[in-house]
């Protein structure tokens, strides 16, 4: 009997229709096309999200967050209107105001500022994707404390591969995912670039090619591995650096790429009584020098015709000068880098690194990639063929957030360079308008004047002591202290240290706090519970220690408690947003790429995006920029400022569909009118694809270095060198040394002629200096859950069901040793704080690592969830165990708990100890519930838009 | 209709590469969002923002570790749905028809208008793949988008499952296995595609592909030879430089 | 499997009642008249009530005819039709003993068939589950059918019958426990096999894939301690079995017979509490809960 089935629809209509933006749910920047339908009220609701196929990032897949965004754009907690705080600082009492008042208080608090000192107002963004705007408006203001979250995210990793390379990892760079032969990869759980890393590994896993997953942690893509190193945190340089002495030792490593295209042949002034002893020779139009194997002579490295000599010193006027080579081979065939030296420490037996070292040789030259392809070079030399080294590497803040970690990061990058896997086929490569040496990026630039614009930008990439961002008298120019001393190479500023500083009034008092995004009451901060009090502070007169503090999120995080005036920001399906090249952008190795979100809705709140009120509030404050020659406003709202600003003649934020002499252009071009229109036609981005000739060998092939030209990366040709040795890091040890005028403070001496070591070298953990290793012998950490991104995920239904709340996992020993089970409590204490938490067993781990995942835990009353939800009762952060500042050790100074070059914070190197405990009745510590500044979660939720 | 086809024409389902998948979840959301807003009731969610957030997922992914008798333990993590079994016993013991499965391409559905809501369906399925929705009252499952995979207003290359659509790491793949030349078949034959639970004798559709061997730090002799020193010292190794650059 | 109220009541009550309506089908010297109305109406409150509680369990029980419809397949679906004759067969038959005091001797038969079929129906949704291996047993339908006829036997006044089926249901409740302990082991369904995993090693449940709670949690995943589950047992034997069989053995007394009925109910719904709560769905091992 033939059954009768029901007849079902199979081709329902999906959507009334589709409008294409940038996903928003975290830093990955993907294409979504967002499915509209009409509700059941005629109004037109987003009913289903799903990843834009022709997108450069994601090429049509999303993750589990950016599937999510449905129930993010409709969170309960978004913020609805303008607050005006009525209870005290962290009571979560505001009543709503008109747009009109909230932004005439933000113009009195700012505009007597702006009058008199404009460094009283520090202007901080945390998830910022407007930085090229942001910091445009801070500039204009003229204060020099503007920065965004990098300092405490991963800024050695950015810092290291620009000095080092020109380019950094993050999503500046990537693995040739279609030549690579052996990944390895370290330090990454979920990080930025995540689809396209999840992609990668996916067309590795089919080409069958070997990946490597370095991490003490072995969860996500260490899971996926064919190889697994359990390295015990914070040893990931000695290990690298093992590698390099293992490779050096059997010459294996990529001479001919070493000679052409890096600082290995340059010569180094060895007079060790001259200022210059360590710097680069150099002719007198400034070039570094190398000898020329033909002649035997100096010669300028960019000379055509030149071979450059790694093995040939150089004697002239007494001095014997010597390539870079020679004190890196000097340096690494010590043996205190042999395999047997570092096992213990590293926790990998000797066999192990030998054989990876053994098995990086033997891909990267043995198993070449060949394109038949042929370039020109910077010198002029034309090659047949593209040769290439199938080894490429990935870091992140495993790597990042230690107090070693920018040489860790130099380490690695070096270890690329040795084997020729930077920019060749196969290997590791640049998006553009990556890449670009350090060189060629601004200096930091901090001289405020009342009334006057920055004279410059504020972030940038010092060359030595003379670009240190201090005042006349040499204290530190920035709130928070970011290219100072303490430490010079900060590129990224030092959020984490602003709320400290500024309640210290160290370096000086402000007077108005002014973020964005930013949770830094909360999982953003190390030690919140400390910067909640820093922020409730009252001085003698009961004036708070902060005077004002501004804030603008979309939504009712922790940190909104703390603020007086609230600017509820839009959600990212209802505003306009740049990706741009002047700032983050979408490319990829093979095109240059720029995208916009647009409201694909409109907001059903009185909310307003970030960056339009910021032109408003430019227009009422009358900043230089932001104002026409009459008065008014130079841009009605963000749109406008997108089409029309011009950084440059030609340049504005967005590359693509600009006006030319005929017609519509790319790269430089006046501002059209219709750009933004164009945009969305595309879907919302726009590629300019990299020619064929230009694909590899980036910094040195004159195809590419032409065509950055006439994108407006740069306004010259800039080919470099790749600095195996950072000639800045030696100078600032010169000045500790004693030469120069300008000199850091004496305390710091000893500091950094070790740390700024010109080539990379391996210290442990600056806390291990500050706290007893045996006392405290346990590695804590923390990784990004890959459906959740920081805190914005604990709002979304759909998220917070997969995770809801996070136990500490622990190695096999450690369960065993204090006899628990899953679900047993445990005691974390710190030289800081204590935490008491529920754990769980992990046998793939470190033995002598605990981790979490990262800002699950919640403060109740935040993000319109129940004061009983289970991020709040069972969820934790880690951050209670960190302290900005490491512990005294009895010089009477407080070290910052931090990468002494680039103050990267380092809440990697957290240091615990365990013990079992009594389960209280919610993890430890609580803090009294905030109230909420929204109203009730629905009970249910049926989230069907169509019928 | 609680009557098996005897066979059906086609046999559409997944392969889920347990060797790629990451853990993401992509695939859950992707599903959770196409299917509250497509075929049949939302899949709904029981106190939402409080202190006990339930609700209805036709995809969820665990991960196990795996202890092997030497190396380190390994983690995997697992994705699972409904596996469209040939033999599928929700399908026999549904006392309304409301389950059934589709004799021209296999898809086991539930026809939401006759569902009483008993459960026995779930109770006979040994994956987990059925759930109840709470809201609804009826019990909702993996349709293997067949709202999607036959859907004319989407472009060809979209008519697959949107956990499929979706996944980054190209850890799923949808097809015909009654095909043996479709990519699911090769897939299968090429790197052993497995049942799961395979003696609860319900044939499912759906295949596993195992993870490759990891951790494989076997003999190391072969890649010896590629680290024999060319200078123990130095000043040997600049010497070594000197005669290595005249070959280049 | 969670031991929802609605389900053990209707297993426990619909079992009592079917049974009781069995023994007064097969009477050859029923009581007719006033008698009858009660006997008959405890039967049928007990059946009725049984079948009520169970549509509680229904997401849509409004739809509840549609399950009529699928006999040719589905256990329950053939519980409900033989549920409805069964009421329908034997309702004619009271109708003849307690309004014209005849007995009509084959529907009677009949109708005590239908109540057994019943029970065994009943039984037959529990005992096809492959998923739930205690369950998944040709003695589950024995165990069913000896308790509500020893619970018929009983609730009709037929003492030493009841003794006797009371004292056999109970011998295949320890035999039912002693192999059901064993059925999960013995299924050779593991973590294992489902995962695939098994070959590479020891399998373990690491992270879930919610934090929270789910359908499958709350319906296939319940968890009775060992030792509590003991304990139960216990007080299952001796309220169904042996207080009642105490009591009854015991002179004659109306209170004594119902303090026995009432025991045995007590101890028949513990061991269906147990029946359920005990019962390990192999979707527990996706969740480590195994």
């Amino acid at each position: 009997m033939a059954p009768i089935q029901p007849q079902i629809d199979t081709s329902p209509k999906v959507s009334d229709e589709v409008r294409k933006t940038t996903c928003y749910m975290c830093a990955c920047r993907c294409g979504i096309n967002v499915h509209l339908k009409d509700g059941p009220d005629g109004k037109r609701k987003v009913a289903y999200i799903e990843g834009n196929r022709d997108h450069p990032v994601n090429k049509g897949v999303l993750c589990a967050k950016g599937s999510a965004g449905i129930l993010q754009h409709n969170s309960p907690a978004r913020l609805r209107a303008p607050l005006r705080r009525t209870g005290p600082r962290g009571s979560g009492e505001f009543e709503e105001i008109s747009w009109d008042e909230a932004l005439e208080t933000a113009v009195s608090w700012l505009k007597p500022i702006r009058e008199t000192a404009p460094e009283k107002l520090a202007f901080f963004t945390g998830r910022d994707q407007s930085q090229s705007f942001t910091s445009f408006w801070a500039q204009n203001f003229g204060t020099q404390n503007y920065a965004a979250h990098g300092g405490f995210c991963s800024v050695n990793m950015a810092t290291a591969g620009i000095y080092t390379m020109g380019g950094a990892f993050w999503e500046f760079g990537s693995p040739d995912w279609e030549h690579t032969k052996l990944f390895m990869l370290f330090g990454v759980a979920e990080d930025h670039d995540s689809n396209p890393m999840k992609m990668g590994l996916g067309r590795l896993k089919q080409r069958g090619a070997k990946v490597i997953g370095v991490n003490p942690i072995r969860t996500g893509y260490n899971a996926i591995a064919d190889e697994w190193v359990g390295i015990t945190p914070g040893t990931d340089g000695l290990f690298i650096l093992s590698l390099v002495h293992e490779l050096l030792k059997a010459g294996q490593i990529d001479l001919d790429y070493l000679s052409r295209y890096t600082n290995a042949p340059v010569l180094l002034n060895g007079d060790d009584k001259s200022p210059d002893h360590g710097l680069f020779l150099r002719d007198d139009s400034g070039k570094p020098l190398v000898i020329d194997r033909n002649t035997g002579k100096p010669a300028p490295f960019d000379q055509p015709g030149v071979r450059p000599d790694l093995a040939a010193s150089y004697r002239h006027a007494g001095v014997t000068h010597r390539p870079v080579m020679h004190l890196l081979a000097e340096r690494y065939l010590d043996n205190k880098y042999s395999p047997e030296a570092v096992e213990t420490r590293c926790g990998i037996p000797a066999a192990r690194i030998r054989r990876i070292a053994a098995e990086l040789a033997h891909t990267a030259f043995d198993d070449p990639v060949i394109l038949n392809q042929p370039w020109t070079d910077f010198r002029g030399e034309r090659h047949e063929q593209m040769i290439g080294r199938p080894v490429s590497f990935h870091a992140m803040r495993g790597v990042s957030a230690h107090s070693n970690g920018f040489q860790t990061a130099r380490a690695l990058h070096v270890l690329q360079i040795l084997l020729g896997s930077v920019e060749t086929p196969g290997g590791f490569r640049f998006k553009p308008p990556y890449p670009k040496p350090a060189e060629a990026h601004p200096t930091p630039h901090c001289h405020s004047k009342p009334n006057s614009p920055l004279d410059g930008p504020h972030l940038g990439f010092v060359q030595g002591p003379e670009d240190l961002a201090l005042l006349d008298d040499g204290t530190p120019a920035r709130i928070d202290k970011a290219f100072s001393w303490e430490n010079p190479m900060s590129s990224h500023g030092l959020m984490h240290m602003v709320i400290s500083n500024a309640h210290a009034g160290d370096p000086y008092k402000i007077d108005t706090l002014f973020l964005y995004m930013a949770n830094m009451a909360w999982n953003s901060s190390m030690n919140p519970r400390g910067v909640m009090e820093m922020l409730t502070d009252r001085d003698e007169n009961g004036a708070y220690k902060i005077p004002n503090i501004i804030y603008s999120d979309a939504y009712s995080s922790e940190m909104v408690a703390y603020a007086d005036l609230i600017l509820p920001d839009t959600t990212y399906l209802e505003r306009h947003d740049c990706i741009s090249l002047l700032d983050r952008p979408i490319s990829e190795p093979d095109a240059a790429g720029d995208a916009i979100r647009w409201p694909v809705v409109e907001p059903d709140r009185d909310v307003r995006g970030f960056q339009s009120v910021l032109c408003d509030l430019g227009h009422r404050l009358n900043l230089p920029g932001f104002i026409n020659d009459d008065g008014s406003a130079a841009y009605t709202d963000y749109a406008d400022y997108i089409t029309n600003h011009m950084r440059k003649p030609g340049i504005g934020p967005l590359a693509g569909f600009r006006m030319g002499d005929h017609g519509l252009t790319h790269g430089r071009g006046e501002p059209n009118a219709a750009q933004l229109d164009s945009y969305i036609a595309q879907g919302g981005f726009f590629t300019a694809h990299v020619p064929q000739e230009a694909r590899y060998f980036k910094p040195w092939n004159t195809a590419y270095q032409d065509w950055a030209v006439s994108m407006g990366f740069y306004e010259t040709p800039q080919p470099y060198l790749f600095q195996l040795y950072v000639e800045p890091l030696r100078k600032f040890q010169l000045a500790a040394e004693g030469h120069g005028d300008r000199q850091p403070p004496d305390h710091l001496r000893g500091r950094m002629q070790v740390t700024f070591d010109p080539l990379p070298i391996w210290y442990p953990p600056m806390s291990d200096g500050h706290e007893d290793p045996v006392e405290y012998p346990i590695h804590a950490l923390t990784q990004r859950p890959m459906a959740m991104y920081h805190s914005w995920g604990g709002q979304n239904a759909w998220l917070r069901q997969i995770h809801g709340h996070n136990p500490l996992y622990l190695p096999t020993n450690l369960m065993t040793r204090h006899d628990l089970r899953d679900g047993d409590w445990v005691r974390v204490t710190s030289s800081h704080g204590e935490i008491t938490v529920p754990c769980a067993h992990m046998a793939a781990l470190n033995e002598n690592t605990v981790w979490t995942w990262n800002a699950i835990g919640k403060r109740k009353g935040a993000w319109a969830l129940d004061k009983d939800a289970p991020e709040a009762t069972k969820g934790f952060l880690l951050n209670h165990l960190i302290h900005e500042l490491l512990p005294p050790k009895g010089d009477g100074l407080r070290w910052a708990n931090s990468d002494p070059i680039t103050g990267q914070a380092a809440w990697f190197d957290l240091r615990v100890k365990i013990e079992k405990s009594a389960p209280p009745k919610e993890s430890q510590p609580v803090f009294p519930p905030q109230v909420s500044p929204v109203p009730p979660a629905p009970r249910n939720l049926r989230w069907k838009i169509g019928k | 209709m609680t009557d098996l086809p005897a066979s059906t024409t086609r046999k559409l389902g997944l392969v889920i590469d347990l060797d790629t998948c990451v853990g993401c979840q992509a695939c859950v959301i992707s599903c959770k969002g196409w299917n509250t807003e497509n075929h049949g009731a939302p899949l709904s969610d029981q106190d939402p923002y409080g202190p006990d957030p339930s609700g209805t997922f036709l995809n969820r992914v665990h991960s196990y570790e795996v202890q092997p008798d030497t190396g380190p333990a390994q983690l995997i993590h697992f994705p699972k749905s409904c596996l469209h079994c040939e033999n599928a016993p929700c399908v026999t013991v549904c006392p309304t028809g409301a389950s059934y499965k589709r004799t021209e391409d296999g898809v086991v559905l539930v026809n939401e208008k006759d569902c009483i809501g008993c459960g026995l369906c779930a109770w006979a399925c040994p994956y987990g793949a059925r759930e109840m929705d709470a809201a609804e009252g009826v019990m909702k499952k993996c349709t293997l988008c067949v709202d999607r995979i036959y859907n004319e207003n989407l472009p060809e290359e979209d008519r697959t499952p949107a956990c499929v659509r979706t996944c980054p790491s190209n850890a799923r793949h949808f097809g015909d296995f009654s095909d043996p030349e479709s990519q699911v078949s090769q897939l299968v034959r090429e790197r052993g595609g497995m049942d799961i639970m395979p003696e609860q004798g319900t044939q499912p559709v759906n295949k596993y592909l195992p993870p490759r061997p990891r951790d494989d730090w076997a003999d190391t002799s072969v890649l010896a030879p590629y680290l024999t020193p060319v200078a123990e010292e130095p000043r040997g190794f600049l010497g070594w430089l000197d005669k290595a650059l005249d070959k280049i | 499997m969670h031991p929802a109220p609605s389900i053990i009541a209707f297993t426990t009550f619909s079992g009592l009642g079917f049974g009781l309506l069995f023994w007064l089908g097969i009477d050859a010297t029923p009581p007719t008249g006033w008698v009858a109305f009660v006997f008959f109406f405890i039967g049928f409150a007990m059946a009725v009530g049984g079948l009520a509680a169970s549509a509680k369990h229904l997401g849509r029980p409004e739809r509840a005819l549609k399950a009529f419809t699928q006999w040719r397949s589905s256990w329950l679906s053939r519980e409900a039709c033989c549920a409805v004759a069964a009421l329908v067969t034997m309702g004619l038959y009271a109708a003849g003993l307690v309004f014209a005091g005849y007995d009509l001797v084959p529907l009677g038969w009949l109708g005590a068939a239908l109540s057994l079929l019943t029970v065994l129906t009943t039984s037959m949704i529990y005992a096809q589950l492959k998923t739930v291996p205690r369950w998944h047993s040709v003695w589950t339908p024995p165990l069913f059918l000896s308790l509500s006829l020893a619970g018929g036997a009983l609730l009709s006044g037929r003492v030493t019958v009841a003794m006797s089926l009371m004292l056999i249901a109970g011998a295949l409740q320890v035999w039912w426990w002693y192999r059901g302990d064993k059925a999960l082991g013995q299924s050779g369904t593991t973590l294992g096999t489902a995962t695939g995993l098994g070959g590479r090693g020891t399998v373990r449940a690491f992270e879930p894939p919610h934090t929270g709670s789910n359908y499958l949690l709350r319906e296939m995943v319940y968890v009775v301690a060992r030792r509590h589950a003991l304990k139960l047992r216990i007080i299952a034997l001796v309220f169904m079995v042996v207080v009642p069989v105490a009591l009854l053995l015991a002179p004659f007394h109306h209170i004594t017979a119902l303090l026995a009925v009432l025991s045995h109910v007590a101890g028949v719904l513990t061991a269906r509490w147990l029946f359920f709560a005990e019962a390990e769905h192999v979707v527990g091992l996706y969740y480590g809960k195994r």
